[in-house]
């Protein structure tokens, strides 16, 4: 996957979740749970979403990674990469 | 026509999902209905075979009227010329189709034999499990994809394709039967007559979630996301099992009387995005594991803001629980939803200063609150039940 | 064959070279651990992986048996129920099934028989697999039968780190573990850390990331499936690799984990297809990831013949990396 197909998945999983925002003009370095009023658990379904689309272990520890969209990209970029090397 | 909640008059009815001479199934959805709350799913709680359709789609009918005619078993087997017009009386709610005089008839034997199905199975066309199961989600008829898959059958990602390609634009994407304005119109309706009806007491209640963040995070470090619980999944079931201690705050109050329930379905406060509120239940919320519990809120939220909600969610809470959430505020004062006589409120969570041992600690607390119907219990019984809703969070191992 | 392991200070070795080491170790570490077992002392082993080791530890300790399955497993026992960690090594699976009665009816029963008052800390090593030209008497694949048993783990480890590693983390348990080694692998060399050491063996690993289609495998078997996975990378196929690792348990979560996310399986198993191993994985698969399904799951097994001596026909007997992308093609419906 590229940075460009990491970016598509989470928009579309976005788009699942809140329907009505469009994604393209959301700043990329705010923070989602202000920006588009998600909660808990669309959180937790937006994780579960993207575990299932790239296999990857997403483990709590790590959301604050995740809090922004450009935060997200760049977080499974990296862990993709680690992935496929070892 | 059911009625979906005490405000309800009339509805629409805008989707069968079952075809004369289908079997159902108690349980089974077997149509859509347009109410101000919105689509709802309608269940079927007489199984049998459904005779005929007695309502036109689209058109709006009031509460009681019936929808279609099911034979029950006996009848079926009996295999007389349809007995329609005679059948099709009324019935009140909560059963949603008529039942005509199942009670007097013998069960069979056995089952009855189904209809000849050969055509039906012949015609069908391949589709994979999960192409049925994100079709079935998304609402979308199979028989319009062209499948890709071995044998050509249709795989999940020529759904998605078609799905992908189908899409309309972003504003028309908000469900079918989630019209807003019409909810507000019901919420508008609900509260105002439980504040009208209902003299509510409050009681608040400060409690330390510590031990419940340090159980979670220790049990999902290990958990792919899927089996991770939610802070509120805690919250409902310590609520669910405290109830059962406390049968004065779960049921309804109707006619001048409070009818306790035996079962604990726990209403879940929804906020729905864009504005608009609704409170489905979580049935037998006392009786689930917390995994369990946890994929029915899931199941829960998914469908209701996709505006897919089911019939029998939507009638027979017997408590509600709200909370707003980790961006909301401390503490939150709830309106009972009638015929209920409580609700539970969760505010976020907070770090306070807190005294452990004798000695100030850090810790994270939440305020919890109760809105009582003073027509039932009182304050004392009300401040017993929220403590021991404190108390089962102490142990989050033993919910 | 090569195998990149990240690690400071890396040593090259081969496969047997790793499970020497691994026994080296658990020699030197624990007093009660013991190697037994035909031709281990003097003749170094059969596929000379205890080379050297009877003039390191002495003869009290790399223990040359009698041709008798049956006797040395079941002294084995006996020594872990005393208190001892041994070590027995049986020539080939084949050849363990004279010791099957001991296996399954005293080492995987006893603590349940005894009330919990006696356990059987005994691992058994044993080599598996065709591919060496050895003929229908010593060529089979019946770990799957192993995984079978309850009372017993079954391990499978098909990689330099997990040669090394698994040894010592299964004299740690309380019951018996089996551990096959595919006779296909002793001379694979790759890197290993100088310091390589345990590993876990209670969970399957992902050996290639890939969206498209889930490769389940363990063992020989492993370095086919990968190979597959190479050719079908090269036709826009993304394969993932799973190596299970461990048999028995398996480890459900990675494999459904897997399933759900390219909704394809294949199951690549050197057993037999009837009744296999890989029947029960496609069997779980069916019980947990049904509605992820997008195809029906595929298995490349071996041909159901005794496996044949001469080469080219023992080749066409067992998995092999064609048939693993032809069978992963056709669960993505590409014939």
């Amino acid at each position: 996957m590229s940075e460009a197909d990491i970016r598509k998945v989470v928009q579309e999983e976005l788009n699942n979740i809140a329907p009505e925002i469009d994604i393209a003009t959301v700043d990329p370095a705010a923070d989602l749970r202000e920006t588009i009023d998600i909660d808990s658990m669309d959180f937790l379904n937006l994780v579960t979403a993207l575990h299932h689309r790239t296999g990857l272990e997403i483990p709590e520890i790590d959301y604050p990674k995740l809090a922004t969209l450009s935060g997200m990209v760049a977080y499974l970029e990296a862990k993709l990469k680690s992935a496929k090397t070892a | 026509m059911p009625s979906l909640g005490a405000d309800m008059e009339t509805g629409t009815l805008v989707e069968w999902l079952v075809k004369p001479g289908d079997f159902v199934k108690r349980g089974d959805i077997v149509a859509v209905v347009e109410t101000q709350k919105g689509a709802i799913e309608i269940e079927v709680y007489q199984p049998g075979q459904i005779v005929q359709f007695l309502v036109d789609l689209h058109s709006k009918v009031p509460v009681g009227t019936p929808l279609a005619l099911i034979r029950t078993e006996g009848e079926a087997k009996a295999a007389a010329p349809p007995p329609l017009a005679a059948a099709a009386a009324p019935m009140p709610a909560p059963p949603v189709i008529p039942q005509p005089a199942a009670a007097v008839m013998p069960p069979p034997a056995r089952p009855p034999v189904p209809l000849p199905a050969a055509a039906g199975v012949a015609a069908r066309k391949a589709a994979s499990p999960a192409a049925r199961r994100l079709a079935e989600e998304r609402g979308i008829d199979l028989s319009a994809i062209a499948g890709s898959g071995p044998g050509g059958a249709i795989t999940s990602t020529d759904v998605e394709r078609h799905l992908a390609a189908a899409a309309p634009p972003a504003e028309a994407k908000r469900p079918l039967g989630l019209d807003l304005a019409a909810m507000r119109v019901a919420i508008a309706a609900a509260m105002a007559r439980s504040k009208r009806d209902i003299p509510h007491y409050y009681l608040q209640h400060q409690i330390d979630v510590t031990p419940c963040e340090h159980w979670l995070a220790a049990r999902n470090a290990t958990l792919p996301p899927d089996g991770r619980l939610l802070i509120g999944a805690l919250a409902l079931k310590a609520v669910a099992v405290a109830i059962a201690r406390f049968p004065a705050f779960n049921g309804f109050y109707r006619d001048n009387k409070f009818e306790p329930s035996a079962a604990v379905h726990v209403g879940v406060a929804i906020a729905i995005r864009g504005g608009g509120l609704t409170a489905p239940a979580l049935h037998d919320a006392d009786k689930l594991s917390l995994d369990d519990l946890m994929s029915g809120m899931r199941d829960l939220v998914q469908r209701t803001r996709a505006g897919r909600m089911r019939s029998s969610e939507m009638t027979d809470p017997t408590i509600t629980v709200s909370s707003l959430g980790e961006r909301g505020v401390e503490a939150l004062y709830g309106i009972i939803y009638p015929p209920q006589v409580a609700i539970v409120g969760f505010g976020k969570v907070v770090t306070r200063p807190w005294v452990v041992d004798g000695a100030i600690e850090p810790r994270s607390v939440v305020t919890i609150t109760l809105a009582g119907d003073h027509r039932v219990t009182d304050g004392h019984a009300g401040a017993l039940f929220l403590a021991e809703i404190g108390k089962l969070l102490q142990e989050p191992e033993k919910l | 064959m090569q195998q990149e392991l990240p690690g400071t200070d890396p040593i090259e070795l081969t496969y047997r070279e790793a499970v020497r080491a691994a026994l080296r170790d658990a020699l030197a570490r624990d007093k009660r651990v013991f190697l037994m077992g035909e031709d281990v002392g003097r003749y170094g082993g059969c596929y000379a992986v205890s080379h050297g080791l009877l003039a390191e530890f002495g003869p009290e300790r790399i223990r040359d048996t009698p041709l008798s399955e049956s006797g040395f497993t079941g002294a084995g026992i006996g020594a872990a129920m005393a208190g001892m960690r041994p070590i027995v090594e049986l020539m080939t699976v084949n050849f363990s099934l004279l010791a099957l009665d001991q296996i399954l009816n005293s080492a995987a029963t006893v603590r349940h028989m005894s009330g919990n008052q006696f356990g059987v800390p005994l691992v058994i090593r044993m080599a598996t697999g065709a591919g060496r030209q050895l003929a229908a008497q010593h060529s089979h694949s019946l770990e799957g039968w192993y995984a079978h048993i309850p009372g017993i783990k079954v391990l499978a480890p098909a990689t330099l780190e997990d040669a090394r590693g698994m040894l010592w983390t299964a004299l740690q348990e309380p019951d018996p573990v089996l551990i096959f080694e595919n006779v296909m692998l002793y001379n694979i060399s790759g890197k290993l850390p100088r310091d390589a050491g345990a590993v876990s063996i209670d969970k399957a690993v992902v050996r290639r990331w890939g969206s498209d289609v889930s490769l389940i495998t363990y063992g020989g078997s492993l370095w086919k499936t990968l190979e597959a996975a190479t050719a079908l990378a090269a036709e826009g196929i993304e394969a993932e690799v799973v190596d299970l690792r461990s048999l028995r348990p398996l480890d459900d979560v990675t494999i459904m984990a897997s399933v759900g996310k390219t909704r394809h399986a294949v199951v690549v198993d050197e057993g037999w297809r009837s009744g296999s191993l890989a029947a029960e994985i496609g069997m779980r698969i069916i019980e947990q990831a049904f509605w992820s399904l997008d195809a029906p799951i595929g298995r490349v097994c071996s041909e159901e013949v005794p496996i044949p001596y001469p080469r080219h026909l023992e080749n066409a007997a067992l998995p092999q990396a064609p048939k693993i992308v032809t069978a992963a093609k056709a669960a993505l419906g590409r014939a």
